[in-house]
């Protein structure tokens, strides 16, 4: 498999001037293309940053990032513009990345299309629910055609119920549209019914503590957790986090 | 929604949530009229003194007799064109330091307390520097306007445009956007609702700032006629003038109210 993403032997300190923090330590991971990596770890251990260095929006103070491909970003909430339509919304990369070509405006006509979005195109994001405008907010993040999506807590705005419907929705989706992921949570179990791999952090400064490919039978998150073996994994990461 | 989907239960609200609206509307009405009678009848009856504090019909007929001077118009066109001038400069010069002052955070830390020394300055304190600068005319009371005004503005845009929204920023930089699609894309749309209240209060303060200007320096305006009224001790002509002040500056928070209702469609949720 294709190496997508590589990290090697990265360090990253913040500098304030209160002091300096090192965020991450000798941190090494790599994602293959098309594999869906989900990363844990203890709060506040840094995790955001990491996806920050993946999206080269911050540089390492060691070691290096190394990325193959273009990426997306879903954040914990939708973000979506509130002054503009779901379609206009859709079309907010293109205008940035100066990609608004008829030919790309086209292409995510049909995402919308072919993930039930049509019917909201000319609808305001406020005039969606939750789980409506989380979708939106993946479909703007295809848009860009991305190798890879960074998914930093994408589900924990939303309410329970909506999560799992969303997280099933999102995976299928991305697994559909054959991306990889890197999904950044503090829920283990979302971890596990979502990613083929589960990288483990400790504590700051992170490093990388554990990494296990997951042997489910089914790609489906709520299958998933239907399966025996969702809560031999649940406990097998429980414990690692818990020291 | 269409009429026949409406339940009796919400018919009833409806129509008596209109009953309300109606009955505030007409004792508002009723207030006025109220005061302007009462007012009217104490001085009629020589119970206070019209020539101290003049009366309804004593300032309708010095409106009236402006008018027929004509120089009711000219004095107005005056001040209102002052007031204007100033409104208009100040904003669109406000703006545009609000935005580099967003664009250089440097530039923000350099100059912070220079803006937070001049929002507290008392303006009409700078008085006779710019009669010495600008002259006696209209140059100097446009500026004072300005001076009033742009402050305020500059403090309200800046406040808006530094709140943009921390996530959608991070989305942004993470599909590539640099400073000036962020600005374009994300925080001039946001600000919108903040500048739209911002004139309303910039109303307000360029009003101030014409009318403390026409006090220091003029030979017209609605500002000259108080400060001459009140020297020659004509009350009516003071409260005449004041009249017309309030008229004018009702109806241009109410034109800005009408612009707000055009660009503000609330679409957050």
């Amino acid at each position: 498999m294709k190496e997508i993403l590589a990290f090697d032997n990265v360090r990253l300190t913040y500098h304030t001037r209160q002091g300096e923090v090192t965020a991450l330590k000798e941190l090494t991971f790599s994602l293959g293309e098309g594999e869906f990596a989900a990363m844990i770890g203890p709060s506040g251990c840094g995790k955001s940053t990491i996806l920050s260095l993946a999206a080269g929006l911050i540089k390492p103070s060691a070691g290096s990032v190394t990325l193959g491909g273009s990426i997306g970003y879903m954040l914990q909430r939708d973000e979506l513009f509130p002054w503009r339509t779901i379609e206009k919304n859709l079309y907010l990369p293109l205008e940035v990345q100066k990609k608004n070509t008829p030919a790309r405006r086209a292409r995510a006509l049909e995402l919308a299309e072919q993930y039930g979005l049509s019917g909201f195109l000319k609808s305001y994001p406020s005039q969606l629910s939750g789980g409506m405008r989380q979708r939106a907010a993946l479909i703007r993040t295809l848009v860009m055609e991305p190798d890879i999506l960074l998914l930093d807590e994408p589900f924990s705005a939303l309410d329970y119920q909506t999560r799992l419907l969303v997280a099933a929705d999102v995976s299928r989706i991305i697994r559909s549209e054959k991306k990889a992921a890197l999904l950044i949570t503090h829920d283990i179990s979302e971890a596990i019914s979502l990613a083929d791999r589960i990288l483990v952090l400790t504590a700051r400064p992170a490093r990388l503590l554990a990494s296990h490919e997951t042997d489910f039978l089914s790609s489906d998150p709520l299958k998933r957790r239907e399966e025996p073996r969702f809560s031999g994994w649940f406990e097998t990461l429980w414990k690692e986090l818990d020291p | 929604m269409k009429h026949e989907t409406i339940s009796k239960e919400h018919r009833a609200f409806l129509q008596k949530s209109r009953k309300k609206t109606g009955i505030v509307n007409a004792v508002r009405l009723g207030l006025l009229l109220l005061l302007l009678g009462l007012w009217e009848l104490v001085t009629a009856l020589n119970w206070a003194d019209p020539f101290l504090v003049s009366s309804p019909s004593r300032i309708a007929k010095t409106i009236a007799s402006l008018y027929r001077e004509g120089t009711l118009f000219y004095h107005i066109g005056i001040t209102l064109s002052e007031t204007l001038i100033g409104f208009f400069a100040a904003i669109l010069s406000g703006v545009l330091i609000a935005l580099l002052l967003w664009w250089s955070e440097t530039l923000r830390r350099i100059l912070e307390p220079y803006i937070v020394v001049l929002n507290a300055l008392p303006k009409i304190a700078l008085g006779p520097l710019i009669i010495i600068w600008c002259g006696t005319g209209s140059r100097a009371i446009v500026f004072m306007t300005i001076l009033v005004t742009v402050i305020l503005v500059i403090l309200h845009m800046l406040s808006a445009f530094l709140s943009a929204d921390e996530g959608k920023v991070l989305l942004l930089k993470s599909m590539g956007a640099n400073k000036a699609h962020i600005l374009a894309k994300l925080v001039i749309p946001s600000s919108l609702p903040a500048f739209v209240s911002m004139l309303k209060v910039a109303v307000g303060m360029s009003w101030i700032g014409s009318i403390m200007g026409e006090y220091i320096v003029s030979r017209a305006g609605l500002g000259y006629l108080i400060v001459y009224g009140g020297q020659v001790f004509k009350l009516d002509l003071v409260m005449a003038a004041t009249v017309i002040l309030c008229f004018l500056a009702a109806l241009m928070y109410f034109l800005v109210a009408l612009l707000e209702k055009k660009l503000v469609k609330n679409k957050e949720s």
